[in-house]
């Protein structure tokens, strides 16, 4: 109570305020760049059961709800019996989707829920920008699951755009869909990793276009969700709402579909794997007892950005992105703002030792990855497979006056 | 989406108030963590004490008198009013006979 609010999630809390949960790494989609390379599901993914024990500790712990993902996690046979299992126990629901399953008829029982939210995921307001990252027909899909929750009474879904540079362009046009289904629209930020640390160089915004993100964001203020994945861009000015700040292991993680539990769904390495959830004492003992998330937890320096006038605002940036661009920790975002982060690109471009590669690939054998074509719409089919992107669980904490935090 | 309203300003101490039964409080070492479920907006209470007045809310006569219970000063009551105010237009409590 004698910390300042943040200081306290920093130091972490007994149990995630929320967290991201892949059920499945089998996807119908190949996104060029899903964070957690999916595609084929794992042999050992965790069994109704397994996951219904998740569910009762989520449960005991308190945690407000998940973010399920995936892969694609409407492909698991038992997907509606899970939500419904969590909503139940008290657990809410938010699960990405590239709308695959969604149906009229699945549709009409999402609306009737309080407690489950849904993220449809699209990367371009047009099908030719988003069909070439999503690969074909994937705009379509989406398109055709929004038309059926706007058609189910569903108000207020997510529109979920991982802000690439072909599409930074086409925020208002996003907007314009979002609003003609009745839903809102959830940008976040291209991370690069699982296959996304494939196409990062090519994908990411440029310096100018991050600069336009920000004053798109700062203007239409809390009409537009950010997952928080933005606080690097802080440093341009006021902070954008949001806790502002890196959650990894302090007030969110990740369930694998093994039962993995990662720091962040960002950060799918052995470098930030705190346990699995079959070990004895479950997930509740990795996040209270991991070395790994004591780590996190503990109060960080700043290292080389320390001495920046911006490193209040922007805290360094995100661990996910330093460490597979293979940067630092304790430096600059590969995206500074200030303009470090290329610097210490270059700096680490001409070494020997590679950035380090996600840990695990479930990729679709039959689409091996390739180079994102420059020129958009020209790109032969690329088979399938995505992934419902994305889920920056610390989902927008603002510390306002007497503790009114944001919408997720 | 509720708006946002300003905090604060004509908070009635002396009505009957409840938790939103959507709202789930979770206690923390700071105070609290409260997730309401139909707006999807986490807020967090800043102080135990607060956390005491707002689970007392639904039994107390009025929010003041939940405010006497969890022996809130007078010269304490307006910032304990400016942060229930804001919780009121978040819609994380409410007067209790507006049960709709």
């Amino acid at each position: 109570m004698t910390l300042p609010l943040v200081e306290q999630f920093a130091y972490g809390l007994d149990a995630p305020i929320c967290l991201t949960w892949e059920l499945t790494y089998a996807c119908n989609l190949s996104c060029v760049h899903c964070l957690s390379s999916s595609g084929r599901r794992d042999p050992r993914e965790l069994s109704t059961a397994e996951c219904q024990a998740v569910i009762d500790e989520l449960e005991r712990m308190q945690v407000f709800y998940v973010n399920i993902g995936g892969g694609e996690p409407t492909v698991r046979p038992d997907f509606w019996n899970l939500v419904d299992y969590a909503t139940a126990h008290h657990v809410g629901v938010k699960f990405s989707t590239n709308g695959v399953k969604v149906t009229p008829e699945i549709a009409r029982r999402l609306a009737a829920s309080d407690y489950v939210d849904v993220q449809i995921s699209l990367d371009g307001a047009t099908a030719g920008i988003n069909d070439a990252v999503r690969g074909p027909g994937s705009y379509a899909t989406a398109l055709r699951a929004m038309e059926n929750l706007a058609a189910a009474g569903f108000a207020g879904f997510k529109i979920s755009v991982v802000v690439t540079r072909q599409n930074a362009g086409q925020l208002d046009e996003f907007k314009a869909i979002a609003d003609r289904f009745g839903a809102q629209l959830r940008l976040t930020r291209l991370r690069p990793s699982g296959r996304g640390a494939d196409v990062w160089d090519e994908l990411h915004p440029t310096a100018a276009q991050q600069r336009e993100l920000y004053d798109w964001l700062v203007t239409h203020g809390e009409q537009v969700l950010t997952g928080d994945s933005f606080f690097h861009l802080a440093a341009f000015g006021d902070p954008l709402p949001g806790l502002n700040l890196c959650g990894a292991g302090r007030v969110v993680c990740l369930i694998d579909p093994v039962g993995d539990v990662y720091a962040c769904p960002f950060a799918i390495h052995d470098s930030f794997l705190a346990g699995n959830v079959r070990g004895p004492g479950g997930f509740t003992a990795v996040w209270r007892e991991s070395e790994l998330f004591a780590d996190l937890r503990r109060p960080q320096t700043g290292g080389a950005c320390h001495s920046c006038s911006a490193y209040d605002a922007c805290r360094g940036g995100c661990m996910a992105a330093k460490f597979f661009t293979g940067l630092p920790l304790d430096g600059p975002d590969p995206e500074c703002v200030k303009g470090h982060g290329e610097l210490a690109l270059s700096a680490v471009s001409g070494l020997s030792a590679p950035a380090p590669r996600p840990s695990g690939d479930h990729s679709h054998r039959t689409a091996p990855r390739r180079p994102v074509p420059v020129t958009i719409g020209l790109r032969p089919p690329v088979s399938p497979p995505d992934r419902a992107c994305d889920e920056s669980p610390l989902a927008g904490l603002s510390p306002g006056p007497a503790g009114l935090i944001r919408p997720v | 989406m509720p708006a946002e309203t300003p905090a604060a300003a004509g908070f009635d101490l002396d009505r009957p108030w409840q938790l939103h039964p959507q709202v789930s409080v979770r206690p923390e070492r700071f105070g609290a963590l409260l997730y309401h479920f139909g707006t999807r907006r986490l807020s967090f209470l800043k102080s135990p004490a607060l956390l005491t007045v707002v689970s007392s809310l639904g039994e107390a006569s009025s929010a003041r008198a939940a405010c006497e219970l969890a022996g809130v000063r007078p010269a304490e009551l307006p910032a304990y009013a400016t942060a229930l105010a804001t919780l009121a237009s978040s819609q994380m409590i409410r007067v209790r006979e507006a049960i709709a």
